[in-house]
């Protein structure tokens, strides 16, 4: 019996680099990027930047998650050529030099962490979800008619479920995501 | 060698010493060290479950600018044969298993490396293969031993005459499903060859072990290789030794002449980093109608890989956990055409107290006497299989005191009676155990004038706050304060440590440093206490101690208690409750300590009714092999876990009075869960996890 053969894909014309301005962490960046390197591997592998993690590359972990222009997104399913003039703060640039953000210190105030590795995303994720989300309703918000109410517990696991901990620290983190959310 | 730590540190709920690093991204993982010229590794796995590689065309590949190499079994370099099969990568044409590697295309980026693996031609002679484990199967073995070196079956008295005249029996059969480890950090290596000598940054449970493994492979002096792994995102098990990816990198480095950074996919560790052996598992109990065990007998059905065995010991938790007079365990395997099995967390306890903890629910309800009370009914005064004494036991305590605290008294035990709306509630509860094992370790402790001490051991902190834990019991050895204390692990050039793994980090690596600052305290005094401007060095080999140990039965012991809800329309399972009390020895940090017990019970509430890995007969490879469909349990679907311990004093086990905690906290979680469901629903569910489609219908 014969195997599986696996078909030659066409070679594609040569791979195109283009110019790229970004702002990360506050910094104005000007790049050459392949056009197929993702936002995360843009980030990890070409500015050193290797707070996003990558822990699955499908957008299903969301280790890699970092802000752009506020916003949280998973930055491995994001082509890093479609965000021209984009402005990215990771992990690294959440603290104000020295000054924890008040995040990072409940995180590690609740030891919100173990391995550490789904925690660069867990707190972009938070940082973006308090700062643009929270007078949004959610799958579990009851009245969505009414005002905004204050995060509670059920809240925050809900709208923190992007972010997987094979750790298991989810306890802890939506302590200290309840923390900064008072 | 009574416990005479003066404990300002030890028992304090200090942060994470490196809690800094992780939460600013300062923390560097194994792919993450910036080396220059370093070059990218895309990964080729066998799309067959056996058979050969017939052919390789890579032609198209090597056309691509930026592609450095594609190396296969082919024009690999050879190794020297090791025991580990799995690590013969490119050695032969040989396919044992899907996903088996087959080559490596290097180049100057991932995405280059990446393209050009699709531009790689591989043809096979498949044969048809055997992937699926059942019990009439005619290649059932019986293995030598059973992981790492327990007896393979144990009997005691006649089992089989007192199941015969047992006034209750309970004869069930449990089966778990394959799982895998899944830590976030998927494994990853980047190999650096200068001249003659290797290093490696690697993700790994065991620098030591694992250089070992790589010397030998690349026939070095142990010398000529160094691992470095500081940081490490998870393991579970499956960093415990070098895996292929390991090699991989190291060989295409040699070839290319340049750094080579290879981080698997999350969906490559699937097939190349071990799971947890699916399980097929009989208890048979027979006991008197007041609940008194007369006979237990535990058989095993589990597999293994052709081209290496791996034997989960599943049934060990069943040969000391309670009393009986006539006992029989067994463990057979089955050799597949699967990927390699291999320690997952609670190797053996995890798997089989599920089976023998909702063995006991079934056996306290045939008896109609609390499960709590059955249990302390059935405890041993000495280790059943071996009279050993225990060090020390605290399962009755751990029962009681969690039972008060969760609010057990009032529980009626009828099935199936508790409704809120479309809810059904109930609760259950289950033991927990896992050994108390300890290694020989070194350490040595370096002290400046300055006041400040560095304290060094090829221990591994893999989330489980070791590197903490070290610094709280190096200040108490010391007299000093924790701030002063820099600890460095993850290096294989440091004072050699066992791996990360059977619980035993804190015990082994923290005895060595006991034992080092107790030498460098010494040296101190005979200096008048004046640390001269090069500093002083101490260090200490724990070996002999260990060896010295006297013979005790020594083990962690747990219980844990579950509130679960079952929707009535939907068969969905809520756990809105979770508590765990442990016996645990002393508790170095209660913070770090509880977030492990956490962590813990929270992967054995995914065990209960998330995860399984699905093999798919027809390709022979595991189907499920994505966070999108390999389900672990989202923040959403974690609400109260909570776990707490018992005053535990146990001076016989290392100079701090310690026993492990990393994996004790996922033994027993599942079966309570497991319980809880049938007490809500009267329906017995005996095949993990726990879905819907297996409550209603």
């Amino acid at each position: 019996m014969r195997g599986l053969r696996r078909l030659p894909l066409p070679l594609l014309r040569s791979p195109a680099n283009v110019e790229l301005q970004v702002r990360v962490n506050g910094e104005p960046r000007s790049l050459l990027v392949d056009t197929r390197i993702t936002l995360l591997d843009l980030l990890r592998e070409q500015l050193g930047l290797t707070g996003a993690k990558k822990g699955c590359d499908h957008g299903q972990c969301g280790a890699c998650t970092v802000l752009v222009d506020g916003l949280r997104i998973n930055s491995c399913l994001a082509l890093a050529v479609a965000h021209q003039a984009a402005d990215i703060v990771t992990v690294e640039g959440l603290a104000d030099d020295d000054d924890l953000h008040p995040l990072q210190a409940a995180f590690i105030d609740r030891d919100a962490l173990q391995c550490g590795y789904c925690t660069p995303g867990q707190l972009c994720s938070a940082a973006g979800m308090l700062a643009h989300e929270a007078d949004r309703p959610s799958f579990v918000t009851s009245d969505l008619a009414g005002p905004p109410g204050p995060l509670d517990a059920a809240e925050i696991r809900e709208r923190m479920s992007g972010n997987l901990c094979r750790c298991g620290a989810y306890v802890n983190i939506v302590a200290a995501i309840a923390d900064v959310a008072r | 060698m009574a416990t005479a730590l003066r404990s300002p540190a030890i028992g304090s709920s200090l942060s994470r010493v490196d809690g800094r690093l992780k939460v600013t991204g300062q923390a560097v993982y194994a792919a993450e060290h910036q080396i220059p010229g370093v070059t990218h590794a895309a990964l080729l796995q066998a799309e067959i479950a056996a058979g050969t590689v017939i052919a390789i065309d890579a032609t198209a590949a090597l056309r691509l600018s930026g592609v450095l190499a594609v190396i296969s079994h082919q024009n690999a370099p050879r190794l020297a044969p090791v025991d580990d099969a799995e690590l013969a990568v490119f050695q032969s044409p040989a396919v044992a298993y899907r996903g088996q590697l087959v080559a490596v295309v290097v180049a100057d980026s991932l995405e280059i490396a990446r393209h050009a693996a699709g531009l790689v031609a591989v043809e096979y002679d498949a044969r048809p293969h055997d992937v699926l484990l059942r019990p009439d199967h005619p290649g059932i073995y019986r293995p030598d031993k059973v992981n790492p070196a327990y007896p393979t079956d144990t009997e005691q008295g006649d089992a089989d005459a007192a199941l015969a005249i047992a006034d209750i029996v309970v004869d069930e059969t449990y089966e778990t499903p394959a799982v895998h480890n899944n830590p976030m950090e998927p494994h990853a290596s980047l190999a650096v060859w200068s001249g003659g000598d290797l290093t490696v940054y690697e993700s790994t449970q065991g620098a030591a072990d694992t250089r070992d493994a790589l010397a030998e492979l690349f026939e070095l002096d142990p010398g000529a290789v160094r691992i470095v792994s500081p940081h490490v995102g998870g393991g579970f098990g499956s960093k415990g030794k070098a895996r292929p990816q390991i090699v991989v990198a190291a060989l295409a480095a040699r070839v290319v002449g340049r750094p080579v950074k290879l981080a698997l996919t999350r969906r490559e560790m699937f097939s190349l980093t071990g799971y947890r052996t699916p399980t097929l598992q009989r208890l048979r109990l027979g006991a008197d109608s007041d609940g008194q065990l007369r006979a237990i007998v535990h058989d095993v059905l589990e597999q293994t890989s052709t081209i290496s065995e791996f034997a989960e010991q599943t049934a060990t938790a069943t040969r000391m956990m309670y009393a009986a007079v006539n006992r029989r365990t067994t463990h057979r395997l089955l050799a597949l055409d699967v990927p390699m099995p291999s320690w997952m967390r609670a190797p053996g306890e995890c798997p089989g107290m599920y089976a023998l903890e909702s063995a006991l629910d079934e056996l306290a309800i045939a008896c109609r006497i609390d499960p709590i009370e059955l249990r302390i009914r059935n405890e041993p005064a000495v280790e059943p299989e071996t009279g050993k004494q225990w060090s020390s036991r605290n399962l009755v305590a751990c029962l009681r005191d969690g039972a008060a605290r969760f609010g057990w008294a009032d529980r009626d035990p009828t099935p199936g009676v508790r409704r809120d709306g479309n809810w059904l509630v109930g609760t259950g509860v289950a033991s927990s155990t896992y050994p108390t094992y300890r290694s020989g370790s070194e350490a040595s402790v370096h002290a400046d004038p300055d006041g400040s001490f560095t304290v060094s051991v090829c221990g591994a902190d893999i989330g489980t706050g070791a590197r903490t834990v070290l610094t709280q019991i190096a200040a108490d050895s010391l007299d000093a304060a924790p701030d002063r204390i820099d600890v460095e692990l993850g290096d294989s050039d440091l004072p050699r440590g066992p791996v990360a793994g059977g619980s035993m980090g804190t015990g082994s690596w923290g005895a060595a440093v006991v034992r080092a600052c107790e030498a460098l305290v010494a040296k101190l005094a005979d200096l008048g206490g004046v640390v001269p401007d090069a500093g002083i060095d101490a260090s200490a080999d724990t070996a002999a101690e260990v060896a010295a140990l006297p013979k005790l039965a020594r083990h962690a012991f747990g219980a844990q208690f579950a509130e679960v809800r079952v929707n009535t329309m939907t068969g969905e399972v809520r756990v809105p409750r979770l508590f765990g009390m442990f016996a645990v020895g002393r508790i170095i940090n209660p913070k770090t300590a509880r977030s492990q017990f956490i962590g813990g019970m929270t992967m054995g509430l995914s065990m209960a009714l998330f995860e399984q890995s699905l093999l798919d007969r027809e390709f022979g490879d595991y189907l499920n092999h994505d966070f999108a469909q390999y389900h672990v349990p989202t923040c959403a679907d974690v609400l109260d876990i909570d776990a707490a311990w018992v005053d535990e004093r146990d001076d016989r086990l290392n100079p701090m009075g310690t026993k492990g905690i990393g994996e004790i906290s996922i033994v027993g979680t599942a079966a309570a869960v497991a319980n809880a469901v049938h007490h809500a629903t009267g329906v017995r569910v005996r095949r993990l996890p726990i879905t819907p489609d297996r409550l209603i219908g």
